[in-house]
Order: C-alpha cells, then sequence, then structure tokens
C-alpha cells in the first residue's frame, strides 16, 4: 500500500523563480553541500572546537558565542579568492529580505521594532533607513491586530511579512493565522490570495523561560491552507525567505533563536530553496535521521560518533515542515529501512509525532523497525541551565537511538 | 399622471414633517413619472430626520442631495433585499439553507446608503451578515441564494456559505465568521489602499457586539497612528445575539469609544442620513485617518435563522420599530410625497422583484452541488503535486496542482 508521493522538488523551484537558472540552483547547493559537511568534519575531527551548535552546559568552557566554521586548509588560500561570500544566519535573512523587496514594491515588513530599532535580532536592521516607514512599519504591541491587518493587506495584494518578536507571540494572533490567513483562499472560492510570510525566532534559547522557549510548530501544522518550513542554515535561511516571500500562499517561516549567529559562505547569485523540498545534509545507508532546524546541529555532531563507531547515518533536514517531503524521506526510508526522527517539538501531537504517522501509513512496508522519535520533553521549558539542557535531545541521546535502532 | 410640486407645505408633507423639498425643476412641467422619475436627476434636498451626533469632528449638514432617480434606485435595491431576506428565511425554514443564516432585513438602509456614497474601487469588510452588502456590491441573487444552498453557482463556488461571501472585483472583503476579526482585516485593506496611493477608503462594519473586542481598539490605534484612511462603522442593532447592549457595555455610544478617533452617530433607518455620513467619513478618513460611525439601526429577525428573537426583547418593540422606522417604508413614503411614482407603480416594482427573487431561487435550485474533487481545490494556490486522499485512504481523490 506504499503510496509513491511525487514531490516537485527541483520543478517546484523553478517555478517559484522565474530569474533562477536551474542548472545554477542545483550546482550551487551541490557545492555548498560539499562545504559545508568538509566543514564538519574539519570542526569535529578538530575534537577541541565547539560546534555551531553554540551547545550550553558540557562545553561551558569552551563556548564561542559566534560559531565560526573555518577550515584549516583555507590558510593557504584566502577567503577573498573562494566564490560567494561569508554571513551570519541573521544577515542571510535580512539579504534575502532585501532582494525581495529591491525586487517587487509590495513586500513589505511589519512587526514589532523591526522598522527603528532594526528587528530584536538584527534582521531588519537598515532597511527602515532605505526602504521608509510605509515599507518596515513599526507597529505596537497588538500580534492578533496587526496579523490581521497582514492578511487584509495580503488580500489587496500586498506582499507583508509579518515578524512575530518570538513565535509564542504569534499565539495571540492564532485565530487570524487559522480562519483568516489559511481558510480565506477556500471559503472565498478562490478569489484572494493571501501571500503573506510570518515568520520569527522561537524554540528553547538561552535560559529565556517557559513563555519565550515556546515550540510551537505543532501548533500551526493543522491549519489547512498554510505552509510551514524551517531554516537551519544562512543558505537555506536566506533561500527559504526568498521563497516564501514570491510564494502566493501564506508560509510560516520558524527561526531559531540560537542559530541567528551561525556564519556560513553562501553564493553570491541569486537562488532560492524550494519550499517543499527536503535538504540531504549527509547520505547515509544504515539509519535515517530526520530532523529540521537546531536539532540538525545535535544529530550532526551525534554523527560524528556515530561514524567513529562505524556506523553511517543518513541525516535529512525536512525543512518543510507542511507539507512533508515524502518523497525524498520515502527514497531514504527504502534504503536505509530505519527511522529515527530527532525534533524540538513537544512530544505530544509535535511534528515528530504527524512525520511518524505520515510514515507509517505511507511506507510500512519498508520499515525494519519502529519509528523512533526524540522528541523534547512535553513540559515548559525550565529556566536553570542543567533542566533547560535535559528538555531538549542531546546528542548522545541520538547516538544511543541510532545504536538501538540499528540492532 | 403626477405633477412635481414646487411647495413646501403640500397635504402630502405632513405626513414627513419636518422634511421639506425644494424641486428645481419648474411646476408647469408635465411630464409621465415612470420615464420621468426614472430618468430624472434633478436634485432634491432632503433633510434627515434626526441630526447627527458628532464626537471629535464637525458634524456634516442634515441636508442631503438626492435625484428622483436615487430615490426609485433605493427603493428598489432595499426592496429586493428585503424579499431576498425573507426567501432566504422560508428557504431555510424547508432545510435548503442550512448551518447559520443571518438576516439583514431591517438593516438594509446601511448597506445601501454606503453603496451610494463610494465607488467600487472602496472596499467593504462585514462580518457575517452580508447577504445584502454582497448584493449591494454588485452581487447577483442567483449566487447569493446558490451560496446559501451550498450549490456551484454560488459566489463562492459553494465552499464558503452563508457566513462567507466575497466579490473580489467589486471591493467586497466578506464576509466572516469571528466577531470581530474583520476589523483589523478591514484596517489592513486600508492600508494596502494607502500604500498604493489610490485615493481610495476601506469601510470596515462591526456590530455592537464585536465593538467590545480589544482587536478593534488595536486596530484603531495603529489606524491612527499610520493615518490610514479605515472607516470603522458600528451597525449598532442594540443586540449582540441575546445580550442587549446596555448590558455588554459600559459606554454604548459606540461613536466615542474610539476617544482620540473622531466619531459619529447616524440613523442608520435613514438611507439619505447613512448615505451622507459615508460621503462625509470618506473626505475625513482621506484626509484625516479613521473615523468611527455608529450607525442607529435594528433588525427584525433574530441574531440568525435559529434564534426567534423574542426571547430577549418584546414583540412590540419589534413591530414599534417597524412602524414608525422602517427604512423601506420611509423611503416609499419618500417617493409618493415627491410624486416621484404612484402607489400602484411601487407595487408593481414590489411584485416584479417578487418574481425576480422566486427565478433566482429556482434557478439557484438547479445549479449541482460542488464536485467531490472541489474538496481540494483552492486548499493552495500552487500546489506541490502531492496526491491527496480520500478520507478512506483507498482511492487518490485529486492531485493537488
Amino acid at each position: 500500500m506504499a503510496a509513491v508521493f511525487q514531490g516537485l522538488g527541483a520543478a517546484t523551484a523553478l517555478s517559484v523563480s522565474n530569474s533562477l537558472d536551474s542548472r545554477k540552483f542545483l550546482v550551487s547547493s551541490r557545492k555548498s553541500l560539499s562545504e559545508r559537511k568538509a566543514s564538519f568534519l574539519v570542526v569535529r575531527s578538530d575534537g577541541r572546537v565547539v560546534p555551531r551548535s553554540n551547545a550550553r552546559g558540557r562545553r561551558a568552557e569552551q563556548l564561542i558565542t559566534n560559531a565560526v566554521a573555518t577550515k584549516p586548509d583555507s590558510s593557504a588560500a584566502s577567503t577573498t579568492s573562494k566564490p560567494g561570500h561569508e554571513l551570519l544566519l541573521f544577515e542571510a535573512l535580512r539579504e534575502g529580505l532585501e532582494e525581495e523587496m529591491d525586487r517587487d514594491p509590495h513586500v513589505c515588513v511589519m512587526g514589532e521594532d523591526v522598522g527603528h530599532y532594526g528587528g530584536s535580532y538584527k534582521v531588519t536592521k537598515g532597511l527602515a533607513d532605505k526602504y521608509g516607514d510605509l515599507r518596515v512599519l513599526d507597529t505596537p504591541i497588538a500580534e492578533n491586530s496587526f496579523t490581521g491587518m497582514g492578511i487584509g493587506a495580503a488580500m489587496t495584494g500586498l506582499r507583508p511579512i509579518i515578524e512575530g518578536m518570538n513565535m509564542g507571540f504569534l499565539l495571540l494572533a492564532f485565530n487570524q493565522i487559522s480562519n483568516n490567513c489559511g481558510m480565506l483562499h477556500y471559503t472565498s472560492g478562490g478569489q484572494f490570495k493571501i501571500p503573506v510570510v510570518i515568520r520569527g525566532p522561537g524554540g528553547v534559547g538561552r535560559q529565556l523561560g517557559a513563555e519565550h522557549s515556546q515550540r510551537l510548530e505543532s501548533y500551526f501544522q493543522s491549519i489547512p491552507g498554510i505552509q510551514m518550513v524551517a531554516c537551519s542554515t544562512p543558505y537555506n535561511a536566506k533561500g527559504l525567505m526568498k521563497a516564501a516571500i514570491r510564494s502566493e500562499n501564506p508560509v510560516i517561516l520558524f527561526e531559531h533563536v540560537l542559530l541567528y549567529n551561525l556564519k556560513e559562505r553562501i553564493p553570491d547569485e541569486e537562488y532560492i530553496c524550494s519550499l517543499e523540498e527536503a535538504e540531504m545534509v549527509r547520505p547515509g545507508e544504515h539509519v535515517t535521521i530526520l530532523t529540521y532546524s537546531r536539532m540538525r546541529y545535535h544529530v550532526m555532531q551525534a554523527a560524528k560518533t556515530l561514524v567513529n563507531k562505524g556506523y553511517d547515518p543518513e541525516v535529512i533536514d525536512i525543512r518543510s515542515l507542511k507539507p512533508f517531503d515524502l518523497y525524498t524521506i520515502g527514497n531514504s526510508v527504502k534504503k536505509t529501512h530505519r527511522v529515527l526522527i530527532v525534533e524540538e517539538c513537544m512530544r505530544t501531537g509535535g511534528i515528530g509525532a504527524s512525520l511518524t504517522a505520515a510514515i507509517t501509513e505511507n511506507f510500512h512496508d519498508y520499515l525494519d523497525a519502529p519509528i523512533v522519535c526524540l522528541s523534547s520533553q512535553d513540559v515548559p521549558t525550565p529556566y536553570a541551565g542543567t533542566l533547560e539542557e535535559w528538555t531538549v535531545v542531546q546528542p548522545a541521546q541520538i547516538v544511543t537511538a541510532v545504536e538501538k535502532l540499528c540492532q | 399622471m403626477a405633477l412635481a410640486h414646487l411647495t413646501s407645505s403640500s397635504s402630502r408633507s405632513n405626513l414627513l414633517k419636518p422634511i421639506f423639498a425644494a424641486l428645481s425643476s419648474t411646476p408647469s412641467l408635465r411630464r409621465p413619472i415612470s420615464s420621468a422619475a426614472a430618468g430624472d436627476s434633478s436634485t432634491l434636498t432632503i433633510e434627515t430626520s434626526v441630526p447627527f451626533t458628532a464626537h471629535q469632528c464637525e458634524a456634516p449638514s442634515r441636508l442631503v442631495d438626492t435625484t428622483p432617480e436615487e430615490l426609485l434606485t433605493f427603493f428598489r435595491n432595499m426592496a429586493t433585499m428585503r424579499r431576498m431576506e425573507i426567501a432566504a428565511d422560508s428557504l431555510y425554514k424547508a432545510k435548503l439553507i442550512r448551518g447559520f443564516c443571518h438576516l439583514y432585513d431591517g438593516q438594509e438602509a446601511v448597506a445601501v446608503g454606503m453603496e451610494a456614497a463610494i465607488t467600487k474601487k472602496d472596499s467593504i469588510i462585514t462580518a457575517y451578515r452580508d447577504h445584502c452588502t454582497y448584493l449591494a456590491r454588485g452581487g447577483t441573487l442567483l449566487e447569493v441564494f446558490s451560496e446559501l444552498m451550498g450549490r456551484q453557482a454560488g459566489c463562492s463556488r459553494g465552499k464558503g456559505g452563508s457566513m462567507h461571501f466575497y466579490k473580489k472585483e467589486a471591493g467586497f472583503y466578506g464576509g466572516h465568521g469571528i466577531v470581530g476579526a474583520q476589523v483589523p482585516l478591514g484596517c489592513g485593506l486600508a492600508f494596502a489602499q494607502k500604500y498604493s496611493k489610490d485615493g481610495t477608503v476601506a469601510f470596515a462594519l462591526y456590530g455592537d457586539g464585536a465593538a467590545n473586542q480589544g482587536q478593534l481598539f488595536e486596530a484603531l490605534n495603529i489606524a491612527a497612528l499610520w493615518d490610514l484612511p479605515a472607516i470603522l462603522v458600528c451597525e449598532n442593532n442594540h443586540y449582540g445575539m441575546g445580550t442587549a447592549e446596555w448590558r455588554a457595555a459600559k459606554s454604548p455610544a459606540y461613536y466615542k469609544r474610539g476617544d482620540y478617533a473622531p466619531g459619529l452617530k447616524v440613523d442608520g433607518m435613514d438611507v439619505l442620513a447613512v448615505k451622507q455620513a459615508c460621503k462625509f467619513a470618506k473626505e475625513h478618513a482621506l484626509k484625516n485617518g479613521p473615523i468611527i460611525l455608529e450607525m442607529d439601526t435594528y433588525r427584525y429577525h433574530g441574531h440568525s435563522m435559529s434564534d426567534p428573537g423574542s426571547t430577549y426583547r418584546t414583540r412590540d418593540e419589534i413591530s414599534g420599530v417597524r412602524q414608525e422606522r422602517d427604512p423601506v417604508e420611509r423611503v416609499r413614503k419618500l417617493v409618493l410625497s415627491h410624486d416621484l411614482a404612484t402607489e400602484k407603480e411601487l407595487k408593481d416594482m414590489e411584485k416584479e422583484i417578487r418574481k425576480k427573487v422566486d427565478e433566482a431561487i429556482a434557478q439557484a435550485k438547479e445549479s449541482p452541488m460542488p464536485d467531490p474533487s472541489e474538496l481540494f481545490t483552492n486548499v493552495y494556490v500552487k500546489g506541490f503535486g502531492v496526491e491527496a486522499f480520500g478520507p478512506d485512504r483507498k482511492e487518490v481523490r485529486a492531485l493537488l496542482l
């Protein structure tokens, strides 16, 4: 009964971007992929350099606030001779945003402190000076109404990007997101399109407290009519931001508080990431590890340990939380026959729970073992550092889970 | 054949004290009424029966300019709306309309008067009592009845229902079920209008029940800060479902509750007053930012078809308003007093309207139900090529493309 899902993948990317050379897109994605892979290996083989995930707790004495991915073998070549440019994730988001605002005068940004203050995570810094107060709008603290206003403006053809200072604040706008954003295209019989992008940081940060460390991607996943994506690297952050802005559907772009300072080299050319495609981070043979956002880095860290122990995990960053890229995932399951899901979402009713159900329904025959899903605990995030660490999945747990799965 | 009188104290006008009429045409002209009044664009100036009450602004004049043609159009449109709502009532009782059905009869003057003051480029957004507003914005009876019965010929292809009427090309943005949620949307429409600098305004309608929603004040704050051409119109029919306004709002002076935003209280049963207020509001909003209009109106039916409407108010009250303030009757008296048409002509018009409504219902009944594949259309704008299964997961229903 396994159904084959035809993910449109590259074709969707093509249709999303008119100005993009498809071959260029594929080439650059492969290049940066290998770059990243190489840089990971280099960092880890060093043994003492902190991984990009800014892990707290165990490596507190070696913490570097700006995780820098440097290649030891780049000492010979200077950075300028390499193609592309290096920047941090929030700068990548800003670059994507700026390029889209340049390209289309209908794009505007609204949110709290996005204008004069420059954005609470500096994603919109400098944009208000460049585009003026009508395109980069500072709103009062009224999420329900400014989300509604963004949706109303989108009904007429504007393309607002609504920033929630923290995704948890979007709960105040849930009615607008669910009823108006998600449903208007359907209930109007196709008359209105709502091309909004709702973005903001979420996830467990560094001792920010329960209300500011919410992992609520799953609250939105049942809303029909919206798409959800989660970015994890500067490369896909810029790509997904651009794709989300160009999409005619409402897109919720989940960023992560701890990933904003990731540094990476991204191509100079314009590129877009497909909104419905998952990213193959590390091909492998033994087990498929599905992850997204910050947990990707925990998984990669665990992957190094696993490689040393002789396992060959295939790591896929699912990126698209709604809809799931069951094509890529399915092909991987058919290859490895074992699935581990590592996510930061809640255990009950989380993205992992839905993904487990989706994979079981569609690829049951290909599974040699039950799907293991490692999610964060069903607790409000505690303030104490040690407790907070144990709320989310740690690399050691991932290693143990893979070992058990592969027995 | 009737004459056009000049005098202000004709015997007929004592019905309409203190209304007086000044006609610009001379008394010696005798034209057959049906062609005259219908094409007559000579100005009539009529005084509204109740003065406007203003908050933080100057009230507009009580004297409203209109033409015989316009008055007859008002009568025709309001009578059509009245007939449509009564027909919807019968259809609901016949179980052809299901779910929720919120009827607008009694409040027609607001929809018609507003439409007379604006263009199709201005936007209107309202809540779920939207059948007549949709009609005023250019919808057809067939589309209304088909959508109410869930058929393909409906304005939302049968997928919206009574509370989700939309007409994008006429600037009608719905049709919303959640109380108050349409007001931020309306301010967003105004924002887009300001962004594209096209000199139009957005009317966001809500009821006295919705006036207590926080998001309304949030949206008003933002609209006032950003100087948006938003006009918030409170259709105060004095009851939020079963709760009277004095039991729900500490301050039932809804036009004043904008505080820093100017407001105007209007007799919502007088179509000319509504027209004047909306015209004033449009000019005001384009220059000075948001303004609140409170339309003092009344609904004869209950909140919806499941509400008899008499448990929280007396039948005497309902019939009292119907006697004294009915908007359609008011225009009928105006038309008769100014000899724009005879009783018989108006009755014939109503008969014709009734026939049109019945025809539309018959035609709507013939329209088919939506195809099962329509379940999955319009969820997304551009699909992602994923196969969508029907509920039993055995059969592919649609390819989401």
